[in-house]
């Protein structure tokens, strides 16, 4: 960990990890926090005797990520991880998620709040069904950024060769997902090459080292600026002395760029009025953009309460109660038609019924199986509902915020499902 | 008094690339968090241990819902070995929120049998049962907690929302997947919810914004003289809780304390980092997690901090 420079802004970037043990995806975030010194002594050292006591000749370091008893006891990572490290410039949280098919919600869960993902693959095997999933639910995710890590590149003698035809076989699976910006390095994870410096062994090789493209890609623009959003999620009303008519509504905004004097409009009562204030605590500030959480003030005393969502009036969602939605499905029990769930979208929580399910998308070969039925575990597919309030929604594709939603079991209270709506 | 505030690490950006520092960026999700919960639970608490990750939920609670109270009271699990500058600060935070405090008292939690003092179990230990009680008791429905993803490996897994079954215990093969900022609320009688608004934040990051917000923390936290003896590879108070061993010599040092807790296990570090700027270049070099350093509790076992959670540990 580096200490922050004075008077210098640091900012924060979120990225998914997927992979299994052999890929060398825990080795490679071994060394990314082991170079910026987020991993200390007594964390090396446990991993060490550790390793040790199980005989290996070398330090597991899987063993960092492998936090829960069961899944150090079976060897594999069952859960989403995050860790967290920093470089002068930027501060990181990984979500390390496990690469195996009965893991999709995992990986799911992983990037749904990540600015970028990263995949990898063994050199020596190229692109295997395993990379290739990644990069679908990545797609699917919407996340901004992907980086292709093309790793073990000393075990092919960083030959350009290998790495122009993984390079050529990935560009050309990627035309068929949405994927805005693509980075592929060629990297060796155990010997640092291309990771945190760049390598004498790849010449051929023009582009940054994987940590260096980490600190620099830019994330503040993928988020939308144009879209009013914001979702009213609480509603401060002191009822003190001091402050005994100030009725503020607390949200996090979720698109474009708010500022006081904006003519606004409350959706679903459909009241316009304007902003007087936006406070930040103690201070009124000039605008307020995503993901900042700020509490408005309006120039009129609506009924504005938790689950309205305020705009702009020439810009607005359209009020919907027919849901056509990706959903990947996350418990045992399948997903069927006439399904009843408790659905929560943004501040707004009620209920949804299952329609119809149109298909099933293989993740492995993005088929989609139209005869399929139900949705099972670890499943995705194309689904359509039929909620009891009307959604304040966006598509998913212009913004993860109003276009995600989750789908709760009624009896068990547990999250079964998760929804990009089309 | 020496003036102990940090230089402010940002100047407040003048937006025009719409970036936010790390530290805006992870006050907004704390902020979108406890009022979130005080959205969607009817009975919160906020647990408040004293130590600087508490300060810093305080903090936030205040920032999230002001200018009106925090919409719910604070509860603090006594164990009756507090070191007294600790609960100095949390008399003067609760005192200028205006909040109401609830102590649980271990010593209580014994007199009446809620849990047992056989002199081998730790007052850390018998918290659990402490808390435990008090949340039945109370009937609190969410209980905010100070926890940090980067402290421990067990934590680096647990979710934001922690379910808490009727028994209070926490089962991690069955957390709720937690997506986007989606947070699922649901749960049934009996049980509650453990919220962990700091998740994201890393010891650094704490120390950044403390002394952005230039908020009083204990006086502990900073370099001072202390009588202190060597256990364990620690160095701990002297003081009549904790009797001394044989061989065990005290001598006075200049020390600090990374993490506060029960003063009988809880280790000071020779330190002369006496404001939060000279904490934050001691802690860049730091080789040893805070917990590792200076927590005889997590010591025990690989898996101490995971036991401890599945039974109702913060």
């Amino acid at each position: 960990m580096t200490a922050q420079p004075a008077g210098r802004a640091m900012d924060l970037l979120r990225f998914a990890t997927a992979g299994s043990v052999d890929d060398g995806k825990s080795t490679l975030i071994g060394r990314l926090l082991l170079d910026s010194k987020a991993i200390f002594a007594d964390q090396l050292e446990a991993v060490e005797s550790t390793s040790r006591s199980r005989g290996y000749d070398y330090t597991d370091l899987a063993l960092l990520t492998d936090g829960l008893r069961s899944e150090r006891e079976q060897g594999i990572t069952i859960d989403v991880a995050y860790r967290y490290f920093a470089t002068p410039n930027r501060k990181f949280i990984i979500a390390d998620t496990p690469g195996h098919v009965q893991y999709t919600r995992n990986m799911v869960t992983g990037a749904s709040t990540a600015d970028l993902g990263l995949v990898l693959v063994d050199a020596r095997q190229g692109l295997t069904e395993q990379s290739r999933r990644h990069a679908v639910i990545l797609s699917l995710l919407r996340v901004p950024h992907l980086v292709l890590a093309v790793n073990k590149m000393d075990l092919v003698d960083f030959d350009q060769a290998v790495y122009q035809r993984i390079h050529e076989e990935f560009t050309s699976f990627a035309t068929k997902l949405t994927i805005p910006d693509l980075t592929i390095i060629p990297i060796s994870a155990l010997q640092g090459d291309n990771v945190v410096t760049r390598s004498e062994h790849t010449p051929w090789y023009a582009g940054p080292s994987l940590l260096h493209h980490l600190e620099h890609v830019h994330v503040a623009s993928d988020r939308d600026l144009v879209d009013t959003r914001f979702p009213v999620q609480y509603v401060v009303r002191p009822k003190s002395d001091v402050h005994h008519d100030y009725r503020g509504y607390a949200g996090r905004v979720a698109g474009g760029v708010l500022k006081p004097g904006d003519d606004v409009l409350v959706l679903p009562s459909g009241f316009t009025s304007t902003i007087v204030a936006i406070d930040l605590f103690e201070t009124e500030i000039d605008e307020a953009f995503p993901p900042m959480s700020v509490t408005i003030r309006l120039a009129d005393d609506l009924d504005v309460s938790r689950g309205d969502m305020i705009c702009r009036q020439q810009n607005a969602p359209e009020p919907a109660q027919d849901i056509d939605a990706m959903v990947c499905w996350m418990t045992n029990a399948p997903l069927r038609a006439r399904q009843k769930l408790s659905i929560k979208h943004t501040t707004r929580t009620g209920r949804a019924m299952v329609k119809n399910i149109q298909y099933r998308l293989d993740v492995n070969t993005l088929h989609r199986d139209q005869e399929a039925h139900e949705l099972g575990l670890n499943e995705i597919g194309r689904v359509q509902l039929r909620t009891q309030v009307p959604l304040l929604a966006d598509p998913y594709s212009k913004n993860r915020t109003t276009g995600s939603f989750i789908l709760v079991d009624e009896a068990t209270g547990v999250t079964v499902g998760a929804g990009m709506i089309n | 008094m020496p003036d102990r505030t940090a230089t402010p690490a940002t100047v407040p950006a003048a937006h025009a690339d719409y970036r936010l520092s790390q530290l805006d960026e992870l006050e907004a999700e704390s902020l979108h968090i406890f009022r979130e919960v005080a959205a969607e639970f009817e009975k919160p608490v906020l647990m408040f241990s004293g130590g600087k990750d508490s300060i810093v939920m305080m903090r936030l609670a205040e920032r999230a819902f002001y200018p009106a109270k925090i919409p719910f009271p604070v509860l603090q699990v006594d164990t009756g070995f507090d070191f007294p500058e600790v609960l100095q600060t949390r008399d003067n935070w609760v005192n200028r929120l205006g909040v109401r405090l609830i102590v649980a008292s271990v010593e209580q939690a014994i007199a009446d049998g809620v849990v047992v003092d056989d002199g081998k179990t730790s007052r850390n230990r018998l918290q659990i049962g402490t808390l435990l009680h008090a949340i039945e008791e109370e009937g609190f429905t969410a209980a905010f907690g100070g926890g940090r993803r980067d402290e421990e490996k067990a934590r680096a897994k647990e979710r934001v929302y922690s379910h808490r079954d009727e028994f209070g215990q926490w089962d991690p093969k069955m957390q709720r997947p937690e997506l986007w900022d989606l947070y699922n609320g649901r749960i049934r009688a009996g049980e509650h919810m453990r919220i962990f608004p700091l998740s994201n934040w890393t010891e650094l990051d704490i120390w950044h914004y403390l002394g952005r917000e230039r908020i009083e923390i204990p006086s502990i936290y900073f370099s001072h003289q202390r009588r202190v003896f060597t256990r364990d590879g620690m160095l701990l108070s002297e003081d009549e809780n904790n009797p001394l061993r044989r061989g065990e010599e005290v001598t006075e040092r200049t020390v600090r304390f990374r993490t506060v807790g029960d003063l009988t296990l809880t280790g000071c570090v020779e330190s002369g980092a006496a404001t939060i700027d000279e904490i934050i270049d001691e802690i860049s070099i730091a080789t040893l997690t805070e917990r590792g350093a200076t927590r005889g509790d997590d010591r025990f076992s690989e898996a101490a901090m995971e036991d401890r959670k599945r039974e109702g540990y913060f």
